[in-house]
């Protein structure tokens, strides 16, 4: 089993993301982590999709996001040659006592404070997925109250854009 | 950075500007109009002469203005499934777009069934169902079902249209991706709100389909690589599939079995797309195909599959099926090729296109190297045809043999006739003992295996082939599971002819208990036949519904019964043959064994050692 990352242009329409997720688990692939969003062109949005699978049913599972109607475009970005970003906040107990210590690791993690009530703080950070699993292995000790992350956002490394041919298959259809 | 799109031709080569052109060919910019007008000039510019389709609630503003169409025949169906088996059965047997209409909920999803059938087999279909106003829509409201949600794993695709002013783009679209492609079935959902709307009407419309790329062009590289291995193969076969059949390259296909003088098979839905009659035919392959057919694939060192899915019903075990062939598969649809069976010679390509690039090519090896030596491999084939035709032994309680029967009426009908079948041994028997020589003069649910098919498919075959005479091979089980279709039948003058292969039984559920199940026979029973009390009397239900009735109990009575079914069109006609519910499909590879190990007979199987 070896993680893969897709960037799957898709139209900007209702439904869309359904039929994209609905197909992962009809074909019984087990998605790891997901993130939908806009792109430079209002008609495209990307859904950046990390999946664990084997190297035979990862083509098989694309080449059937490939069948559907809506989905433009499907790139693999190893991560070798892409940037592959998460973001995480997360809510810690920091009281007077251990407040210092909590901030020495943000400060560390290179993340940010984004709320400051008596008892806890909310952390921002960004990073990949082992620099973000290390962060909250440190401030575990101090009380984690929620974490909420996001799925994986990648790009390839480069000039090059994926979206510009897509579009202009979506004009020129 | 890894694109893993391994089509050989590139999808986004193709990046032409497309349109509906309209079959009809007017043009009308922004006439005024309500969206249910809309839909019908929609329909009627996409070029639909007819409809399978049964009216309610939510499409009732649709019906208003389909009663005025000069062009579209709209027929009642009694069932939605069956009014979607009827399109299918009309797309099988014309290759046009099958057209059915149905309203919101409980009509919308008794389409699911023939949307699955369809998607399964490739069947160009198009399913326009009425939905509750968008008002209504995500309230639970009276007949709501989120039948887009429903449908979207057994369709190519699917709309739901709320704004009436996207009709005529939607429906251009649904047809073009019905039957462009792999061809497959396209729900429209209309919310009657849309069609109440007024709304302007233009023709033609620009389709906006930006990932929507069929590949038909096969790549020249990987048809060379074929040519090369087909023209240097000791043991080829052709493993024909229905692909053929929807790409109409049958034809075509002809001149390649000459050229190759490989060996042939077809699959279960490619019975006819080589004539049955070619020397070089072996047969169906499969659970149930003959042993000439399922040993050729074993012994195979080229496997040439053209259009087909290595369907487990074909491969049996997948592991040990064809061991030592080199595979070639040329397939519309990329996702098909290396599925199941790991390839050495993918081709991404309409089949016609396909093999029209491969004759040449071959014909340009044999011209570098000569034509292949396939003299032992035909008389090895050839020693399989003579020792294990198909065949039957006779029944031994007084029954109809079916395999006889079936016989009988293809010899009778002949191969202009069209043939549907339900699902079960009707429809292996069907597929074994009569004689295809055309292609789309076989229809069956193949790969969803929907009993209940044949009646509403040999309807709508009827329609858009009036004037060839139209089988319905059906079980007893099968056939009371629609057969509420022959009231459609005889009251709109579409006078098919039902053949009842009665075992008053489920019977290949019954063969399974026989050779599985200790002859235990859990619920197989049907009491249709065979001294029992007939519920129902096939011959009064014929009858009730306006058709003609005929029981055949004896032998000698089997072909006067199908002559005199010949003779009457004026009306359906239901022949009851009462055959013997102990009669079994033969051969026959058990589910999930190699098909090395297929019997010919009960307990008989091939020994191959004496003969490699």
């Amino acid at each position: 089993m070896s993680r893969h990352t897709l960037s799957v242009l898709v139209e900007n329409k209702p439904g869309v993301l359904t039929r994209v997720t609905a197909l992962f688990a009809r074909r019984a692939f087990n998605i790891h982590s997901l993130a939908v969003g806009p792109t430079e062109h209002e008609e495209i949005s990307r859904i950046t999709v990390v999946v664990d699978v084997e190297e035979h049913p990862l083509e098989h599972v694309t080449k059937q996001l490939n069948k559907l109607i809506n989905v433009i475009k499907i790139v693999e970005l190893d991560p070798e040659s892409s940037v592959q970003r998460e973001l995480l906040l997360v809510k810690v107990r920091a009281d007077q006592a251990t407040r210092a210590g909590v901030l020495e690791v943000v400060d560390l993690f290179r993340a940010h404070v984004v709320d400051v009530v008596p008892d806890t703080v909310v952390i921002e950070a960004t990073g990949t997925a082992a620099k973000l699993s290390a962060l909250l292995g440190a401030l575990e000790p101090y009380g984690v109250r929620e974490i909420v992350k996001s799925g994986t956002l990648a790009v390839g490394r480069g000039s090059r854009s994926i979206t510009d041919r897509a579009l202009e298959r979506v004009r020129t259809a | 950075m890894v694109q893993p799109n391994p089509t050989p031709a590139q999808v986004a080569a193709r990046t032409a500007s497309r349109s509906a052109d309209g079959a009809t060919g007017r043009t009308v910019s922004g006439e005024e109009v309500t969206g249910a007008e809309s839909i019908v000039r929609s329909l009627e510019s996409v070029g639909v002469e007819n409809v399978f389709g049964i009216p309610g609630g939510a499409i009732l503003p649709l019906y208003d203005p389909l009663m005025d169409s000069k062009q579209i025949r709209h027929v009642l169906v009694r069932h939605e499934q069956g009014g979607g088996h009827a399109a299918q059965g009309y797309a099988h047997a014309t290759g046009k777009v099958g057209v059915t209409m149905a309203t919101s909920g409980p009509g919308a999803t008794n389409l699911v069934t023939p949307l699955a059938d369809a998607h399964m087999d490739s069947v160009p279909l198009v399913a326009i169902t009425g939905q509750v106003a968008q008002s209504l829509i995500g309230t639970d409201g009276f007949q709501e079902a989120d039948i887009v949600g429903i449908t979207m794993p057994i369709t190519k695709h699917s709309y739901l249209v709320t704004d009436p002013a996207e009709i005529p783009r939607t429906i251009a679209e649904a047809f073009h991706i019905a039957s462009t492609g792999r061809p497959g079935p396209v729900l429209v959902d209309i919310a009657k709100s849309a069609m109440q709307a007024t709304t302007e009407f233009s023709w033609p419309q620009d389709l906006a389909l930006p990932g929507y790329h069929p590949v038909t062009k096969p790549h020249a590289k990987q048809i060379r690589e074929a040519a090369k291995l087909l023209a240097t193969a000791r043991r080829p076969v052709l493993y024909v599939g229905g692909g053929v059949i929807r790409s109409g390259a049958s034809e075509a296909l002809r001149r390649l079995v000459d050229t190759s003088g490989a060996a042939v098979v077809t699959t279960l839905t490619a019975r006819g797309a080589v004539p049955d009659s070619h020397p070089q035919h072996l047969g169906m392959p499969g659970m149930h195909g003959t042993v000439p057919a399922v040993a050729a694939l074993q012994k195979a060192d080229l496997v040439v599959a053209l259009g087909a899915r290595f369907d487990d019903r074909v491969t049996g075990r997948l592991s040990s099926f064809a061991p030592g062939a080199a595979v070639v598969h040329a397939d519309i649809d990329p996702a098909e090729i290396g599925k199941n069976r790991p390839v050495d010679v993918p081709i991404v390509g309409d089949l016609r296109e396909v093999i029209a690039d491969l004759v040449p090519a071959l014909e340009a090896e044999h011209a570098k190297g000569g034509k292949p030596d396939l003299a032992a491999w035909w008389h090895q084939l050839d020693t399989w045809r003579e020792t294990y035709p198909l065949g039957y032994s006779p029944t031994d309680d007084g029954h109809l043999s079916p395999q006889h029967v079936i016989s009988r009426l293809g010899e009778l009908a002949g191969p202009d006739a069209i043939y549907a079948a339900g699902v079960g041994q009707h429809q292996m028997w069907a597929a074994q003992f009569i004689r295809y020589e055309r292609p789309r003069t076989w229809l069956n649910s193949a790969g969803l295996g929907t009993m209940g098919f044949a009646v509403p498919a040999a309807m709508g075959a009827k329609v858009g082939e009036p004037d060839r005479e139209v089988w319905a091979i059906d079980g007893d089980g099968c056939f009371q599971m629609t057969n509420q279709e022959l009231a459609t039948c005889a009251i709109n003058d579409i006078p098919i002819k039902v053949a009842l292969i009665n075992n008053s039984s489920l019977g290949m559920v019954r063969q399974w208990q026989t050779l599985f199940y200790d002859e235990r026979y859990s619920n197989t029973d049907l009491h249709t036949g065979h001294g029992t009390r007939r519920i129902p009397d096939f011959v009064k239900l014929a009858d009730a519904y306006g058709c003609e009735g005929i029981r055949v109990e004896r032998e000698d009575e089997v072909d006067a019964a199908i002559k005199r079914a010949q003779e009457i069109d004026d009306r359906p006609v239901v022949i009851d043959f009462q055959v013997s519910r102990d009669a079994m499909v033969w051969p026959m590879v058990a589910a999930g064994v190699p098909n090395d190990d297929i019997q010919y007979a009960r307990g008989i199987s091939p020994a191959w050692d004496r003969e490699d």
